[in-house]
């Protein structure tokens, strides 16, 4: 800047020597309190950086005189909310479940903290919709239940698990593999007699009659005399529409010869008593509850 | 401060301190009344009451941040009808385009609170310090124990100012006399007194030391406004045709013009016995000398350059020199300049409002444009009628919506269940909407082609009570039979009905029924 700067005429201000189609930029001297403003906010920096998390070291930051920190910020967000919830899970424990749907404000306390640990927990195989798989987990919205839709039935289920072997309590039934005990053509008889409970039209080629017989003989002891199941060993009722496996002749067919079953974890020792009330009162409101 | 070389001027400069002193005129007592209305509407609004009922808040304005309601006299309005927020701040920024298109920077120079509150401030100032030489001298004083006294109560007074607008400012967001008491005993929300005191830092600040240079460097409406006004807009201006150019003595002059016009009306005489009067030879002409010094008189303009106009004006511009952006169209200069006016017995308004165009027509000596003429132009009436569409489009959408309403979402995880007797079952998310300050009870019923039942998950019955001013979610279940057409049916539509059982009236959604799929 040695040579002299151009000063406008009018307004005795220099220009900035830009000039854009004739019009140049007068240089007008900044406001002195902007120049102090500025320097505030250095001076605000220095501290924030002093007092707060700032300065990227080699394995993490500088902690900040106050000891402020986002996770730390989180964890007592949460240990504060918990803190809030603490009088209603009190009251959820205590409660006999069967009377938590007659009181509304705890019924939306369990069904809302249900849902999230149905998320964490349960979709995995059951679905996010809870409508299961078929072929592989129970659909949780239906009204066919294998081991009973009550309350104490769900809350039980979810804390000792079905076939668990590590839970000494938990539900235990097994349905032989009958292929390795009938003959082929009696097990394409039961297959027509047993999709013959539930009153479907079916192509099966076995024999009703012989089929009946062997019914008699063979499942009834667990899946009752007409078909309809025993919750006692799951034994899953035949006569209703629903399929855990699927209801064609094909999939009926290696159900008897081969046994299929699932095995679900206990929760027991996964979960807090009052997560599991949430979750079984959550399952039960979702439209197949007894 | 540092200078970039000898040979720039600086970069950053002190602000010059400015006194503007008292004016008396039609444009200051209009200021006044605006500035008297503007601030009691301020500080009354939040403790008007209005009865909406023993569910809802009697407080007639009120923005209820934590249940996200803004209640505004007759008027609530929930989250999702914010498009009425948005709507009055459509029409605040046209109203702003079509003000300054047709008046300039009215809102500048009446009614911004920059304006305002600042004009607030030195009236105190003015109350305390005495007008503006009074001022000057006690600004270039030396600090004892007058100045310590007047400045101390000045700013004692401009903070129980600021503190009453930021305490006033908090009784919008909550029910004013409940927050009241509770600040006194100092039971209110953190949040409560952390606004307080930022409002009254800004207030203290902005209106007792900021003043102008928040309008000259921080407001972004100067810039805006130069590019919405044009020649045919009404602002304040001077007229330099007329004052021009301008020198001192002119009351001197005009009482020297007038007692020569009495003389010549009493026939010729010669010679004078005042320095001013011209000396007249016997034939009644002036003598060379005389002549001259009527020149001279003939020579100056109506502007006796007595810087009244610059010494009221709040942000410390000379209007003489036009157009620019630090004047606010305040007006006072106006009547600063008419007093002088009357006193030398000049024709008013030498500054007054009048457009560019006016004063090109002024000064070719053609007759001004009426002043409707320069408001009622295309440009004015365009903004008019966006603004007041816009304005009429809210009033029918207020009148149109309903106090009750009804909306489902189909759950589609999965689209539906197969029940043991074999009959399909869908289920719906419902969010049942009560606008009114007392609770309803609302019957539910669906209608369809094929029948579907209808039951409601953790209650009995149709029958479902909304609380007053509360949307309700509840979880609906429709069942069809194992062998109707509606199970048969891949997708059918079906409408949920809410009737509320009080008055009778529906709200009705449209949704659909996933039968078994294909």
């Amino acid at each position: 800047m040695a040579t002299k700067r151009e000063v406008d005429e009018a307004t005795q201000t220099e220009t900035t020597g830009h000039e854009w189609d004739g019009i140049k930029e007068l240089d007008t001297p900044m406001p002195r309190w902007w120049l102090w403003t500025f320097y505030a906010t250095i001076v605000w920096g220095v501290i924030y950086t002093i007092l707060f998390p700032a300065w990227p070291l080699v394995t993490g930051a500088t902690p900040g005189l106050l000891g402020y920190s986002s996770r730390g910020t989180v964890a007592a967000e949460i240990d504060a909310a918990a803190a809030r919830n603490a009088a209603l899970d009190a009251r959820l424990i205590e409660a006999d479940l069967a009377t938590v749907e007659n009181d509304p404000e705890l019924l939306r306390f369990a069904t809302a903290g249900g849902a999230a640990v149905f998320r964490n927990n349960c979709a995995p195989c059951h679905g996010a919709g809870a409508s299961g798989v078929v072929g592989h987990y129970p659909n949780l919205l239906d009204d066919d239940w294998l081991w009973g839709g009550t309350l104490a039935d769900i809350q039980q289920t979810v804390s000792h698990g079905v076939r668990f072997e590590a839970d000494a309590d938990t539900r235990f039934s097994q349905m032989p593999a009958f292929g390795e005990m009938l003959a082929p053509e009696e097990i394409d008889a039961l297959t027509a007699y047993v999709l013959s409970l539930s009153g479907q039209a079916s192509d099966a080629p076995g024999d009703v009659q012989a089929g009946a017989q062997l019914f008699a003989d063979n499942c009834s002891s667990c899946h009752g005399e007409d078909g309809t199941g025993g919750r006692d060993f799951g034994a899953p009722n035949l006569a209703d529409g629903i399929w855990l496996y699927g209801g064609d002749a094909a999939a009926v067919h290696t159900s008897i010869s081969d046994a299929r079953f699932g095995i679900m974890p206990a929760f027991g020792d996964r979960l807090r008593p009052d997560e599991i009330a949430k979750v079984a009162v959550y399952v039960h409101t979702l439209g197949g509850g007894e | 401060m540092t200078q970039a070389s000898t040979d720039s001027s600086p970069l950053f400069a002190a602000a010059e301190p400015i006194f503007p002193r008292r004016v008396q005129g039609r444009f200051r007592t209009l200021k006044w009344w605006i500035m008297g209305v503007t601030l009691a509407i301020y500080y009354i609004t939040p403790w008007l009451r209005w009865d909406r009922g023993p569910a809802l808040p009697d407080q007639a304005v009120l923005v209820d941040l934590p249940n996200r309601r803004f209640y505004f006299f007759f008027i609530e309005i929930w989250p999702q009808e914010f498009y009425f927020v948005a709507g009055l701040l459509i029409m605040a920024g046209l109203g702003l385009f079509l003000f300054t298109s047709a008046l300039g920077r009215v809102w500048c120079g009446y009614t911004c609170p920059q304006t305002v509150w600042t004009d607030l401030f030195i009236l105190v100032e003015r109350w305390i310090e005495g007008d503006r030489n009074a001022r000057v001298r006690l600004w270039h004083q030396k600090w004892n124990a007058e100045k310590v006294r007047k400045r101390t109560t000045k700013w004692t007074i401009w903070l129980l100012i600021a503190i009453a607008t930021g305490g006033a400012w908090v009784f919008y967001f909550a029910d004013a006399p409940t927050l009241l008491g509770e600040l006194v005993t100092l039971q209110a929300p953190a949040v409560a007194y952390l606004s307080i005191g930022i409002l009254t830092a800004t207030t203290f600040t902005l209106g007792g030391f900021m003043r102008e240079q928040v309008c000259i460097y921080m407001c972004p409406w100067p810039r805006i406004q130069a590019a919405m006004m044009d020649e045919q807009t009404i602002t304040v201006a001077y007229r330099d045709w007329r004052g021009e150019p301008r020198g001192k003595g002119t009351r001197r002059r005009a009482a020297a013009e007038k007692a020569e016009a009495e003389i010549r009306a009493a026939g010729p005489r010669t010679g004078g016995t005042s320095p001013l009067l011209p000396i007249r030879d016997a034939a009644g002409q002036p003598a060379p000398a005389a002549a001259a010094r009527a020149a001279e008189i003939e020579h100056y303009g109506d502007c006796i350059d007595c810087n009244a106009c610059v010494n009221v004006c709040p942000t410390g511009v000379d209007i003489r020199d036009g157009q620019q952006l630090g004047c606010i169209t305040c007006a006072l200069c106006i009547d600063a300049c008419n007093e002088v006016m009357a006193k030398i017995g000049k024709p008013p308004n030498l500054i007054g409002y009048l457009t560019l165009a006016d004063g090109e027509r002024e000064r070719l000596g053609e007759p001004p444009v009426p002043v409707l003429r320069r408001i009622l132009r295309p440009r004015v009436m365009l903004y008019t009628v966006l603004w007041a569409g816009i304005g009429l489009a809210m009033i029918v959408a207020l009148m149109l919506r309903t106090d009750m309403t009804i909306s489902a979402d189909p759950v589609r995880n999965p689209v539906n269940v197969t029940l043991s007797d074999g009959s399909i079952r869908n289920t719906y998310e419902l969010r049942l909407r009560n606008m009114t300050g007392y609770d309803r009870v609302f019957r539910l019923s669906a209608e369809a082609e094929s029948p579907v039942a209808l039951e409601l998950q953790n209650a009995t019955g149709l029958d479902v009570t909304v609380p007053a001013n509360a949307t309700l979610r509840q979880r609906i279940y429709l069942t069809s039979a194992p062998d109707s057409p509606a199970s048969a049916t891949p997708l059918m539509p079906v409408t949920l009905v809410a009737e509320d059982e009080g008055s009778g009236r529906t709200a009705r959604e449209e949704t659909v029924f996933h039968g078994r799929q294909p």
